[in-house]
């Protein structure tokens, strides 16, 4: 690490929290155009109904009132569109319904958009929405998803039978099966991994403008990824070319997956802006967050762990229903196959693995990756059945699975479901956790906890995550319809400044700060001198954004192969003013040298000369100094880790405190300690607000229950323990930087260790299972049940 | 939120002549509840008659063992009041308990009882501790004030102008919270009175905030935790939502009335 620079390894202080700090951030909502309009969106109050009319004369004549949009004005455009193709078992691709910009004819979810009521103040467009009349023939609604499946009450699509959109599997069933029958032992789990409202600070809000002179459009959106959406809507949905379509994200207020999908408000405020010639704001407020924004998780899955009889797992055999909702968003088919399914193996030599998923239409709304996106799900399978098991054959908890670690000499280590892990370490993130956590002293503190009339559990859970969604050959061969690398551009400027233009968008995660300290390491620079240039189509060469932990990984190394070629370049440079063979130039702490001799030359008066060729290699290189790179890596990289957790139960009210959580990951190479712990605090947060407090409750017909902060249960700080957290490093073999990955691990390894733990304290019941979120409801009740 | 007429007047008198003359209008207290229901678009009124201007409804004195507080008087001012934690500290610190410290800066002890909003706390304190009551018109007795949920003995236009605490031996709160909203999902408030025992539970029952004369007698019998036990309150009168079923809830209103208890007994 390099002191004088703020380098790789430093706790540098985020550089982006002053302007959030002081309430200086520049959000899409706080963006006011010349002579914008307003619009406020009609939304379904029902799960799913016949559309037979809209009025909107009523609403047209209200004060302010400059446009009203339906279907019919969006006639000329397709529908929104769906990023991933997973085909059936028998070889047919996916249902792919068409998801309409606003509703044709009819409706499939509370919340979806019928018609755009556009005005010159927000509270005229929300006026004149309230008087839009739409006259419904409501239909049975499709709630849940086995329901769906075995006696569906109506069709969510007519062209998708029994509300299937896939049935897609993994592994061979018929060898699964022969390791079932002859096991020693089988261990089942029935269990539903619970829905969740994503949440965001900011909610969405977009802006859509349309230069009149030119025919340039401009979309400001709260994107985690303005470059697919310029992809998406520009090409698939409005037909707009690249060079006559800007997105620009700016200060976004966090994401965790909700805003990387096209959203329809984004084509609506576009095409307004065109229609009208003026520009066009959205903003959602909450409950429309609500019933807009994808949620994440709900899966119902059975899940069977096959072992010898010294708890040796011979075959993991799922059955997983997964929800996508209403409508395939974004990348909705791949979260619970090849981002689930695929991570079954977790960090054990289970030899043989068959998960069955079937994807299934509801009349909910759309279904996405969310913090993790099927990584928790398939960590919270495989971590709760191998608690069971350890249970039924009398193993600890650890030894259980200690026995089938995959051992550091197996890497790189090919698994049964596809991937495979090029590395780590995962006793040496067991053996810190138990440690840190103590867990040998546990049976103390739950005498002590008994005295006070207290059960105490402890839990553990051990993840892996497969992370920098990549490359693009392995995606595209699983279905995904775009590339998934990354870009970067390094403008040296004529003082020696940089401007890092990157195509990993920051709502949330420091990269302002990370990936300044990357470019000072490697380049010996002030960190001060380098800023960070993201979420800008007009100024970014290309970009497919943040989500899926990629950003370090693939984003940083795109990072560091551009500042590879600025130093290549700049030995040239370097070479010809020391009169030497570029050969013979190291860089070394922002000074080239000529090896063996005390020559040197400083970055900043190479950049100079690039700028001001007047004793420069004109007929062997350009002037200036600026290289971009696209980085598409070998492999995805493989985060690793083991949580452990410990909760007391109030017996008389089922209330679950959680009394310590213990983090200990292995990320490979970390840049800033300090924003990686504060990543994993949040995916801690998350997790446990997963496990134990939140869920998107539908009704049978489909009402959201949980529509505001009223009902559904936000986690707040009082309902935090202080985390510990640590980290074991086995550096990434095959990107520059040794790095992996942290922005989801809280999130995914932390719902079993709660869970686990809760299990562990009701265990003097018979308690096997409680279903996530561990309510005091559910607890009291299980407790009770037992009792009686 | 929809346009309204504001106004905020400086007698109530004068709030009373805004009242009758709006076409739909409606008093403004605090603005805890209101205000977030007409930003919800779920209140629409035509008139918002703003109380914060008349002097004469803030304010807390404590004569002759009755503490009188304003009816526009915060939670926060309760909370902190020297003379209201000499008097009834169980009254302070469920004030102190109420919503979170901007919820307590602004909503007012008077916005919240005339509202009887079935989970809020001070309906559990006024009934428990039997206290009076006073409007534009007339006195009104706790018992009869609650007439169930979000209803009370409040006549069109009539406003609340203080309410009046006797003070009791001992007397505790004790809520647990609603684990999204952190209104009360159960709520007990337990009085120990030179006239008897009183018990009121806010945020269980299907009609509000409510008494049980199961527990009063025991209690005054016993003044101890073991002197009640679960079962007493029917499940079929409690509410049921999506974070607690009926039988939860009665379950609850056990387990809170015991601790109640213990906090006022120790």
């Amino acid at each position: 690490m390099n002191d004088s620079v703020a380098g790789i390894g430093a706790r540098v202080l985020r550089r982006e929290d002053f302007r959030f700090i002081k309430g200086r951030g520049k959000y899409v909502d706080d963006m006011v155009l010349p002579r914008q309009t307003y619009a406020a969106i009609v939304r379904s109050p029902h799960a799913h109904a016949t559309i037979n009319s809209i009025d909107s004369s009523a609403a047209s004549a209200m004060p302010g009132v400059v446009k009203i949009l339906t279907a019919t004005d969006f006639e000329a455009f397709g529908g929104v569109p769906c990023g991933w193709l997973v085909n059936s078992q028998n070889g047919d691709p996916m249902v792919e319904p068409k998801h309409p910009i606003l509703a044709e004819g009819k409706v499939r979810h509370v919340g979806d958009p019928i018609a755009v009521v556009i005005a010159n103040t927000r509270g005229q467009a929300r006026d004149a929405a309230d008087a839009v009349e739409v006259d419904y023939s409501a239909l049975p609604a499709v709630v849940s998803m086995r329901q769906a499946i075995d006696n569906p009450p109506a069709a969510v699509h007519d062209d998708a039978a029994n509300n299937v959109c896939y049935d897609w599997a993994i592994g061979d069933k018929a060898e699964v099966d022969a390791a079932f029958a002859s096991a020693a032992h089988v261990t089942r789990l029935e269990f539903t991994n619970n829905r969740v409202s994503p949440n965001a600070m900011e909610p969405r809000c977009a802006i859509g403008d349309y230069d009149t002179s030119n025919g340039d459009y401009t979309l400001y959106t709260t994107s985690q990824n303005p470059h697919v959406i310029r992809l998406l809507m520009g090409a698939f949905v409005l037909s707009i070319p690249e060079h006559k379509l800007r997105v620009y994200s700016p200060d976004v207020g966090g994401g965790f997956g909700s805003k990387i999908y096209h959203y329809a408000e984004e084509a609506i405020v576009t095409v307004a802006a065109k229609v009208l010639g003026r520009p066009v704001k959205w903003t959602s407020d909450r409950t429309e967050a609500f019933i807009s924004d994808a949620h994440g998780r709900d899966h119902v899955t059975t899940a069977e762990l096959a072992m010898d009889a010294d708890g040796k797992f011979l075959g993991l055999r799922c059955d997983t229903l997964a929800n996508m909702g209403a409508y395939l968003s974004t990348f909705a088919p791949c979260v619970p196959t090849y981002l689930h399914a695929t991570l079954l193996a977790g960090q054990y030599k289970t030899p043989l693995i068959y998960c069955n998923v079937k994807a299934v239409f509801t009349n909910t709304v759309p279904v996405d990756a969310y913090r993790g996106a099927g990584r928790p799900e398939a960590t919270y399978l495989l971590e709760r059945v191998i608690d069971k098991a350890a249970r039924e054959m009398k193993l600890d908890p650890a030894e259980i699975r200690r026995r089938n670690f995959i051992q550091p000499e197996d890497f790189p280590y090919q698994t049964p479901v596809a991937l495979v892990y090029d590395i780590g370490d995962y006793e040496a993130t067991l053996a810190a956790a138990l440690k840190a956590s103590d867990w040998d002293g546990f049976a103390a503190r739950k005498a002590e906890a008994k005295s006070r009339g207290k059960l105490r559990g402890i839990g553990l859970s051990c993840y892996i995550e497969a992370c920098g969604i990549a490359p693009s050959a392995v995606v595209g061969s699983l279905g995904a319809r775009a590339g998934l690398y990354e870009a970067a551009t390094i403008r040296v400027n004529p003082t020696g400044s940089i401007s890092v233009l990157t195509g990993s968008h920051s709502h949330g995660q420091g990269h302002e700060t990370t990936f300044a300290q990357v470019v000072a390491e490697q380049l010996g620079q002030p960190i001060d001198n380098i800023d960070i240039v993201h979420g800008d189509t007009a100024r970014i060469p290309f970009g497919m954004g943040t989500y899926g932990s990629r950003s370090i990984a693939v984003g940083g190394t795109a990072i560091v192969k551009a500042v590879d070629k600025i130093i290549a370049k700049g030995k040239k440079i370097a070479a010809h003013l020391m009169e030497a063979s570029a050969d013979d130039v190291v860089f070394e702490n922002g000074m080239f040298k000529v090896a063996g001799t005390d020559k040197e030359i400083d970055f900043g008066s190479v950049a100079l000369t690039a700028y001001v060729p007047h004793n420069y290699p004109l007929d062997e290189i350009e002037p200036g100094l600026e290289e971009t790179a696209f980085y598409d890596p070998a492999n995805f990289t493989f985060p690793a880790g083991s949580y452990v957790c410990e909760v007391e139960i109030d017996p008389e009210t089922g209330v679950v405190e959680v009394c310590s959580m213990h983090a200990s990951d292995d990320f490979g190479e970390i840049i800033n300690p300090m924003i990686v712990e504060g990543q994993v605090h949040g995916g801690l947060v998350q997790g446990i607000g997963q496990a134990l407090l939140e869920q998107a409750v539908y009704d049978d017909n489909g009402q959201l229950l949980t529509a505001s902060y009223n009902d559904y249960t936000m986690p707040r700080a009082d309902d935090m323990p202080n985390f510990t957290v640590d980290h074991q490093i086995t550096a990434c073999t095959h990107n520059p930087l040794g790095v992996k990955g942290c922005g989801e691990a809280g999130a995914i390894g932390s719902p079993p260790a709660v869970i686990n733990a809760i299990v562990d304290a009701l265990g003097e019941y018979g308690v096997e299972h409680i279903e996530m979120p561990a309510t005091p409801r559910k607890v009291w009740r299980a407790i009770h049940s037992a009792k009686n | 939120m929809q346009s309204f007429n504001y106004v905020k007047p400086a007698s109530l008198a004068d709030a009373a002549a805004a009242l009758s003359g709006a076409d739909d209008g409606t008093v403004l207290a605090g603005g805890q509840t209101l205000l977030p229901t007409m930003k919800a678009r779920l209140a629409a009124p035509s008139d918002v008659v703003d109380l914060g201007g008349i002097a004469e409804l803030k304010g807390i004195s404590v004569s002759g063992g009755t503490v009188t507080i304003g009816a526009m008087t915060r939670h926060a001012d309760v909370a902190g009041s020297a003379d209201v934690k000499g008097a009834i500290p169980a009254l302070a610190a469920l004030a102190g308990g109420i919503g979170d410290q901007a919820v307590r800066n602004r909503g007012t002890m008077g916005g919240s009882v005339a509202n009887n909003d079935p989970a809020a706390d001070y309906p559990a304190a006024v009934l428990g501790l039997g206290a009076t009551v006073k409007t534009t018109s007339r006195e009104i007795a706790a018992d009869d004030f609650f007439t169930g949920m979000f209803e009370t003995a409040l006549a069109e236009g009539e406003i609340v102008t203080s309410i009046s605490f006797p003070q009791p031996e001992k007397a505790a709160y004790a809520k647990f919270p609603n684990p999204a909203s952190r209104y009360a999902m159960v709520g007990v408030f337990v009085a120990k009175t030179a006239s008897g025992v009183r018990v009121a539970v806010t945020g269980a029952g299907n009609g509000g905030v409510f008494r049980v004369p199961a527990y009063e007698a025991a209690l005054s019998a016993n003044f101890s935790p073991d002197a009640i036990a679960d079962g007493v309150v029917s499940a079929a009168d409690m509410n049921s939502d999506l974070h607690a079923d009926a039988e939860y809830r009665a379950h609850l209103v056990g387990v809170m009335a015991r601790r109640a208890v213990a906090a006022a007994a120790g």
